[in-house]
């Protein structure tokens, strides 16, 4: 939204292609609703912040079309797009990839079962249609959206069991060295603290450095079992088990346009290599927000402005003074809205399963393919995801490997003895989204925006 | 520089460089295959994995049915059956003006004098495939051609070729090839693999490899696309193409239906891709929902390119170079070279172990690839 409105500013053509029906992404989902119902002040001030973007992305007079998913974008650009059962190709000189994040998969025995969710997953259910788990809920994992969303479910009447908190105990003390710089960020440390003795006020346990979690139960979840930071085996029982280890950029169009990627160590994830403009390898793509590094929303909201800047002046609607005037201001906003980052990522960096998981676990669940059967087929091959994925079919089914992506690079590389950057991930194949036989069959050249 | 004393270098880890490194070695040659990615990176990875006699042209049909012999007992050289089922192979007519194309290609077979194509009526052909559209008229069939799965023939083929005591060097992209006395010095980044025998199985750099021999081939490059879908019911056994469309439709043991035939992508051959072009791949998902009427709300999981090297007559070379002693070309098929897999290998062997064959290659030679440039 924040690119969109400042690239009609700067009177760009703009088009805002949204998987979601309503303008918010994942962190202000929903939020022109509940606005209207009144419900936004409730969720806090930084909900009536996306309300006021979402204004003013209305008003901004850039083309928005919602419920429309993006499952191809070809150099140039030209970017396919299904909206119900109508295929569009969109063509544009330049383009701002604004994906956002994904939850970080971290397979662990009995994930598949039913009953055990994402945090991301039960949050969306709560913000999209209100529901509340019927049982109290475990959460076991790492993050900020651990707290927010334990948070979140004791504001509306939700019960938490408890909290297994993962992060490993080491994690805060190489945070406390990141400490000092992060204080710039006061407002966000504070927002965390009070998350945190909510938690602790209204009763709900959290168990601390657990590891080795595993679901159990027949036909859905029963119990939890994990390893206490003391090196007990503990068992509770439970109706639901949510997971969180963090989230990471959601690269598939970067990958797809076959722009340049690394492997980022702080975040434990690959991002696609920026210049000050948020410009790919590939002249003219773009990135913002969450999908070119974890940052928060602040950050994001400021790249994307700095990211329209660097598409007018890429199309000479700008002069190169006047863009780098303007992109002053934003890019000291993005800095200090980063300033937090290195604290954060030690603190919820994720142990060393979750990247590793044991080699009976089932890391690609569409096709069942296990950490071991991964392992095998990179010592006997090449030790390339794509080798590994023909010798497994690892990554091939509908999900096309976006969830377990990063967890099979990570075993190869580790079984390869090779670095996660030049191990690289899956190629990406069309489509990014699943589209029939019959939406291709239909797809005729249109062009809608420029 | 460290270098190496073999009998054979092959240079290639496709299917063809793998099935020629075999039986070379199962011969007792000491033999290494350089492949610049990783096995099967290339057109043998990409591969719909379709195993055809049917309609092959007469230059590689006798080869083709020894191939097909060799894939009904694919498990005793390679100790997997390659997911290989002999469920057919069916070309289908759409008007009266093919079914009398498919009667011309009848009766050529047979003025040939082989007996395995045969015509099929309407009802015979509802009978074996009753999801096809009802329009279709009449099919040639050869029952037991069928299908296998190119990922587990790639498996079977690069377990083989380890466990005959041959190396598989992966990454080892080659540089140049010089003489060297009677003896070929391949140079692969800082390896050097000394051989009086060079087997170019190169796929779509094919045509490079030659030339750093001495042998100017004219060939062209294919990016066929192929389309793969989620895992469905059963719709189809054998695998159906058309006389009038660039069209193939088959279902995997999987479920999955795999859609191709040759509709092309883009290629790049320096930076090694082959990327989708969408709007012609549209012309394959709008012919198979127009020949199977149910399957349009079929997601589709994933498409791609595959890339290899296609001939101007569109039948592959195989067979030594005219002029560089020891080279043997293996490549071109064209986007029908899976098939003939098991075979090429034995060809291959034949030269570099006897010095000749008697396997019917005759009309497979680079001289004819290049007698065109001559006369062009």
């Amino acid at each position: 939204m924040s690119a969109a409105v400042r690239a009609r500013a700067l009177g760009l053509d703009v088009a805002v292609v949204d998987e979601q029906a309503a303008p918010g992404g994942q962190v202000w989902r929903g939020v022109e609703r509940s606005t209207a119902l009144g419900r936004s002040e409730a969720l806090g001030p930084d909900y009536a912040a996306g309300a006021r973007l979402a204004a003013a992305f209305r008003a901004s007079g850039a083309k928005y079309l919602g419920d429309t998913r993006v499952w191809q974008v070809e150099p140039g650009f030209r970017v396919y797009t299904c909206h119900q059962n109508l295929v569009e190709i969109l063509a544009a000189k330049t383009l701002v990839i604004a994906t956002g994040a994904i939850e970080r998969s971290a397979p662990f025995p009995g994930w598949t079962l039913p009953g055990v969710l994402t945090v991301g997953a039960a949050q969306i259910l709560l913000k999209g249609c209100g529901q509340i788990p019927d049982v109290p809920i475990w959460i076991a994992g790492s993050g900020p959206l651990v707290l927010l969303y334990a948070n979140q479910l004791l504001d509306v009447g939700g019960r938490v069991a408890g909290i297994l908190s993962t992060a490993p105990p080491v994690n805060r003390r190489v945070a406390l060295r990141h400490l000092g710089p992060a204080l710039a960020c006061w407002e966000d440390l504070l927002k965390g603290v009070r998350w945190v003795s909510r938690l602790r006020t209204s009763g709900v346990p959290v168990v601390r450095g657990v590891s080795e979690i595993e679901a159990l139960g027949d036909s859905r979840v029963e119990a939890i079992r994990f390893r206490t930071l003391a090196g007990g085996e503990r068992t509770v029982p439970t109706g639901m088990l949510l997971l969180h280890e963090g989230i990471v950029p959601d690269i598939q169009i970067s990958l797809a346009l076959g722009c340049r990627h690394e492997w980022d160590e702080a975040q434990q994830c690959f991002v696609p290599t920026v210049d000050e403009w948020g410009q790919t390898s590939i002249a003219g793509a773009f990135v913002a927000g969450d999908g070119g590094g974890i940052g928060g929303v602040r950050a994001a909201c400021a790249g994307g402005e700095v990211a329209a800047l660097g598409c007018a002046y890429t199309l000479g609607r700008l002069s190169l003074t006047a863009a780098r005037q303007s992109a002053d201001r934003l890019r000291r906003a993005r800095a200090r809205a980063l300033a937090i980052r290195p604290f954060l990522d030690a603190l919820y960096r994720p142990r060393r399963q979750v990247a590793l998981p044991a080699d009976e676990i089932v890391v690609c669940r569409c096709e069942e393919v296990t950490a071991g059967e991964i392992r095998a087929a990179a010592r006997a091959g090449a030790g390339d995801p794509n080798q590994v994925k023909a010798f497994t079919r690892c990554g091939m089914g509908p999900c096309l490997g976006r969830i377990c992506g990063i967890t099979a690079s990570s075993i190869i590389a580790d079984a390869a003895g090779r670095l996660m950057t030049e191990t690289g991930l899956f190629r990406v194949r069309p489509p990014l989204r699943p589209i029939t036989l019959a939406q291709l069959a239909s797809i005729e050249e249109r062009e809608v925006a420029a | 520089m460290t270098s190496y004393d073999l009998d054979a270098v092959v240079i290639g880890g496709g299917l063809h460089g793998l099935s020629a490194a075999l039986h070379i070695a199962r011969e007792g040659r000491k033999v290494v295959v350089l492949e610049r990615a990783c096995v099967g990176r290339h057109a043998s990875g990409a591969s719909a994995a379709g195993v055809r006699t049917l309609g092959r042209a007469p230059q590689e049909l006798a080869l083709s049915l020894e191939a097909k012999h060799m894939w009904h007992a694919i498990g005793g050289l390679v100790g997997d059956d390659c997911g290989f089922h002999a469920h057919g192979q069916i070309r289908v007519a759409e008007t009266e003006a093919e079914v009398a194309q498919l009667e011309q290609r009848l009766a050529l077979t047979q003025s040939l004098g082989y007996r395995h194509e045969e015509l099929i009526d309407r009802a015979e052909l509802r009978r074996l495939v009753p999801a096809l559209s009802h329009h279709c008229l009449a099919a040639l069939l050869v029952r037991d051609d069928g299908a296998a799965d190119p990922h587990r023939t790639l498996l079977a083929f690069r377990r083989s070729v380890q466990q005959v005591g041959a190396e598989i060097r992966e990454g080892q992209g080659v540089d140049a090839i010089e003489r060297q006395g009677d003896r070929w010095a391949v140079r692969a980044g800082a390896a050097r693999y000394v051989a009086p025998f060079v087997v170019n199985a190169a796929g779509a750099w094919a045509g490079r490899i030659a030339v750093m021999v001495g042998d100017d081939i004219p060939i062209g490059t294919k990016a066929s696309m192929m389309i793969v879908t989620e895992r469905v019911g059963h719709v189809i056994s054998p695998v159906l193409g058309a006389v009038g469309r660039l069209f193939s439709f088959k279902q995997t043991d999987k479920g999955t239906l795999l859609i191709g035939g040759g509709r092309q992508g883009t290629f790049d051959l320096d930076r090694e891709s082959g990327t989708v072009n969408l709007l012609e791949l549209a012309i394959a998902a709008r012919t198979a929902c127009e020949l199977f009427p149910a399957v349009g709300d079929i997601r589709i999981a994933r498409v791609w390119a595959g890339l290899e090297a296609k001939t101007s007559d569109l039948v592959p070379v195989i067979g030594p170079s005219p002029r560089a002693a020891g080279v043997i070309h293996v490549f071109g098929f064209s986007g029908h070279g899976f098939q003939l897999v098991p075979v090429t290998g034995a060809v291959v062997a034949d030269f570099v172990v006897r010095g000749r064959t008697d396997r019917p290659v005759g009309a497979l030679t680079a001289e004819r690839l290049m007698a065109h440039r001559a006369a062009a």
